[in-house]
């Protein structure tokens, strides 16, 4: 009983807020900005964040392709590819912490490189969302490197229920599709060929029409 | 209407290079826009009567005329973040027909006399984006892009930013902290874009359905395009309409046409010949209207007369065996997640709202929350930075009004139910709580 009168989720140290149960250390002094003569960075992520500077006028801008590097590099932004990623941009990896952890899309955690956003907002979950994404986890189950979460609208509410797979968008996914999707997604296979947007005419008629 | 701007030729395979793009005509507009005089190409665009189809829907031509004159470096920002709730037809522009964005965006540019200039696109769109990527290549190859184009003097750069996963970053503002490298927080305004945009420079912000309306526009003429579509409200529009219709998807309509077309005949209709319990008209950020509001007209004006906006033009239907309980529970959980931060009433009110619509759902709550939630909406409605707490004010406050009574017959439901749980519980733990039995 006690379970269902509270309302408020609880992280470690019965903190409301997550992250905030996890003390600063003290004893270490604030991080500077890593040492480009000795911090070694992979040449491909060099290359990536070097990329991203020149196409803006202003460092920071790369920020964020930065952070994408890092994520594709070790699977997530990781404490070392951050710390990397500073020492190229002259930054803090605080500051980059700072701008990773306000988007969605890059894992502070290492969670699969697999990821499977199952849209969960308004359109699709009138058209059965929340259904599909406790399917799609159950027949997942504890696949090793997929990472898959409910997720705001993607901008496809036109194929509801709908999933994007590595960033393909796949829908309207049936239930009776869940078994083979989760096989393609833990095998790497193209998922739902038939049913991928990219593929879609418009459904307007006076396209058609033409 | 049977013609079509933005969606001509559409499906044609290749559309999305540039080959078949200028085979159909593409990139003629922006060799005449050149030789236009900047103030005239600036009065074509405010006489066409195009408004912003981002959301705001505030006059694109008068935007432009704003962004001061002068050799200071000027910037067109296109916003791609296309994440209003509903919304999804700038993805279907950017995936099958990119140049035609592109050169909307480099007459904007040459409009306004910015040189360097950003397309924000969301990084979940990351098939269009590649899409997107190609086609900049392209124009940068053919020479729309880059010194001194088609002979004229206009050099001008383009740049595909791609966002991270934040609603947010479709605010103009939080998108210019986004591109800059920063946590996507909307600023205070003013100062304005257009008089402090990005990298400090005058900005010119405008959404890629907007932006892929002028070549129309020029081809047309301002007169033209005024011509289509009703007075404050010219053109076509694209509306993507979801939810329990039976053809969900993007059509292209002029301004004007009655919404109960756009629903039924267009889209089908609810599946089943199920009745509408409610529609929003503008992406979940506008106030829902009912099954009594099918016969206005779908323009700008006419929905801002039955009490809620075109927005971005995303039709969500909602059919007569959904729970607003449940409606006002995703659209809670999605602002609370996306508040943000920066201003209390937003970030405070929005997670309020969740957990009120939360304890709905588990039986504790009364009647009287309702008066609450209704309370917080209207404390939040003009007292934040931006409009993301309106925006989650706005439809819950429309639900809460329209749909009183099933909101408290849910309540009423779901507190029994509870309690009948409770009481099956202590019976099989024997114990005994006055005024509560099995
Ligand atoms: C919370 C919030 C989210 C927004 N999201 C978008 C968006 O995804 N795309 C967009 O074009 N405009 C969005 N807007 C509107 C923009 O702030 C801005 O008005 C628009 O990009 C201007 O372009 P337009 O005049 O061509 O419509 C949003 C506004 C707010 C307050
Ligand atoms: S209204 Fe909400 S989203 Fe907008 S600036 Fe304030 S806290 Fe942020
Ligand atoms: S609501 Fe699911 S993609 Fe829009």
């Amino acid at each position: 009983m006690a379970d269902a009168q509270r309302h408020v989720a609880r992280f470690t140290n019965d903190s409301r807020i997550p992250g905030w149960d996890r003390a600063a250390d003290l004893t270490k002094e604030p991080a500077v900005v890593p040492d480009a003569a000795t911090t070694e960075v992979p040449a491909e992520l060099r290359a990536a964040i070097e990329d991203a500077v020149r196409r803006f006028p202003v460092g920071d801008s790369a920020f964020i392709p930065a952070l994408y590097a890092v994520q594709e590099q070790y699977g997530w932004c990781s404490p070392e590819g951050i710390e990397q990623a500073a020492s190229v941009l002259a930054r803090t990896p605080a500051a980059l912490t700072a701008v990773a952890t306000f988007y969605d899309m890059f894992r502070m955690e290492p969670l699969g490189r697999k990821t499977v956003y199952v849209c969960t907002n308004i359109s699709c979950s009138l058209c059965g969302a929340d259904e599909l994404l406790e399917a799609l986890e159950a027949e997942l189950g504890e696949a090793p490197d997929v990472h898959i979460r409910g997720f705001e609208c993607l901008g496809a509410c036109d194929i509801a229920p709908m999933a994007s797979v590595n960033g393909i968008y796949v829908g309207p996914i049936g239930l009776d599709q869940v078994p083979e999707l989760a096989r393609q997604i833990v095998a790497g296979d193209d998922p739902l060929p038939a049913k991928q947007l990219i593929k879609r005419p418009c459904a307007d008629p006076k396209v058609a029409e033409k | 209407m049977t013609d079509t701007l933005l969606f001509t030729n559409i499906d044609e395979p290749g559309l999305n290079t540039i080959d078949v793009y200028l085979a159909r005509g593409g990139y003629e507009q922006l060799g005449r826009a050149l030789k236009m005089e900047r103030e005239d190409l600036i009065t074509e665009l405010s006489g066409s009567g195009l408004r912003g189809r981002g959301g705001a829907g505030f006059p694109m031509g008068r935007k432009a005329s704003f962004i001061p004159k002068g050799d200071m470096q000027k910037y067109v920002v296109c916003n791609a973040d296309e994440s209003e709730p509903g919304t999804f037809k700038d993805r279907e522009l950017i995936q099958k027909n990119p140049h035609q964005l592109i050169e909307g965006l480099i007459i904007a540019a040459y409009a306004i006399d910015a040189t360097i200039n950003y397309i924000y696109i969301r990084g979940e769109y990351d098939q269009q984006a590649d899409i997107l990527d190609a086609a900049i290549a392209e124009a940068r190859e053919r020479g729309f892009l880059g010194e001194k184009i088609l002979g004229s003097d206009f050099s001008v750069q383009l740049e595909l930013s791609r966002g991270a996963g934040a609603y947010i970053c479709g605010e103009e503002t939080g998108l210019l902290d986004s591109l800059e490298g920063k946590r996507g927080n909307p600023r205070l305004k003013p100062p304005f874009p257009a008089n402090e945009g990005l990298f400090n420079g005058p900005t010119l912000i405008n959404n890629v359905e907007t932006l892929s309306a002028i070549p129309s526009i020029i081809k047309l003429g301002a007169e033209g395009y005024a011509a289509i579509g009703v007075k404050d409200s010219s053109g076509t529009k694209l509306v993507s309409i979801s939810g329990n219709v039976e053809r969900p998807g993007n059509y292209e309509i002029e301004l004007g046409t009655s919404s109960r077309e756009l629903i039924y005949d267009l889209a089908g209709g609810p599946v089943d010949g199920r009745a509408i319990k409610c529609w929003f008209p503008g992406g979940s950020s506008t106030p829902v209207l009912t099954a009594d509001d099918l016969d206005i007209g779908y323009d700008y004006d006419s929905i801002a007369a039955a009490g809620s906006m075109l927005g971005s033009g995303a039709i969500i239907v909602v059919d007569e065996t959904q729970s607003v309980v449940e409606l006002a529970y995703k659209l809670a959980k999605f602002y609370s997640h996306e508040s943000c931060g920066k201003c209390t009433p937003c970030r405070e009110g929005t997670a309020w709202t969740f957990h009120m619509v939360e304890r709905i759902k588990e039986g504790t709550a009364t009647p009287m929350d309702l008066d609450i939630m209704a309370a917080v909406q209207e404390q939040i409605i003009g007292h934040c930075l931006c409009v993301l707490g309106d925006a989650m004010a706005m439809p819950i406050g429309s639900l809460i009004a329209k749909f009183r009574d099933e909101f408290e017959a849910e309540i009423e439901t779901n507190r029994n139910e509870r309690e009948r749980k409770l009481a099956e519980e202590f019976a099989a733990a024997e114990v005994e709580i006055e005024g509560i039995s099995a």
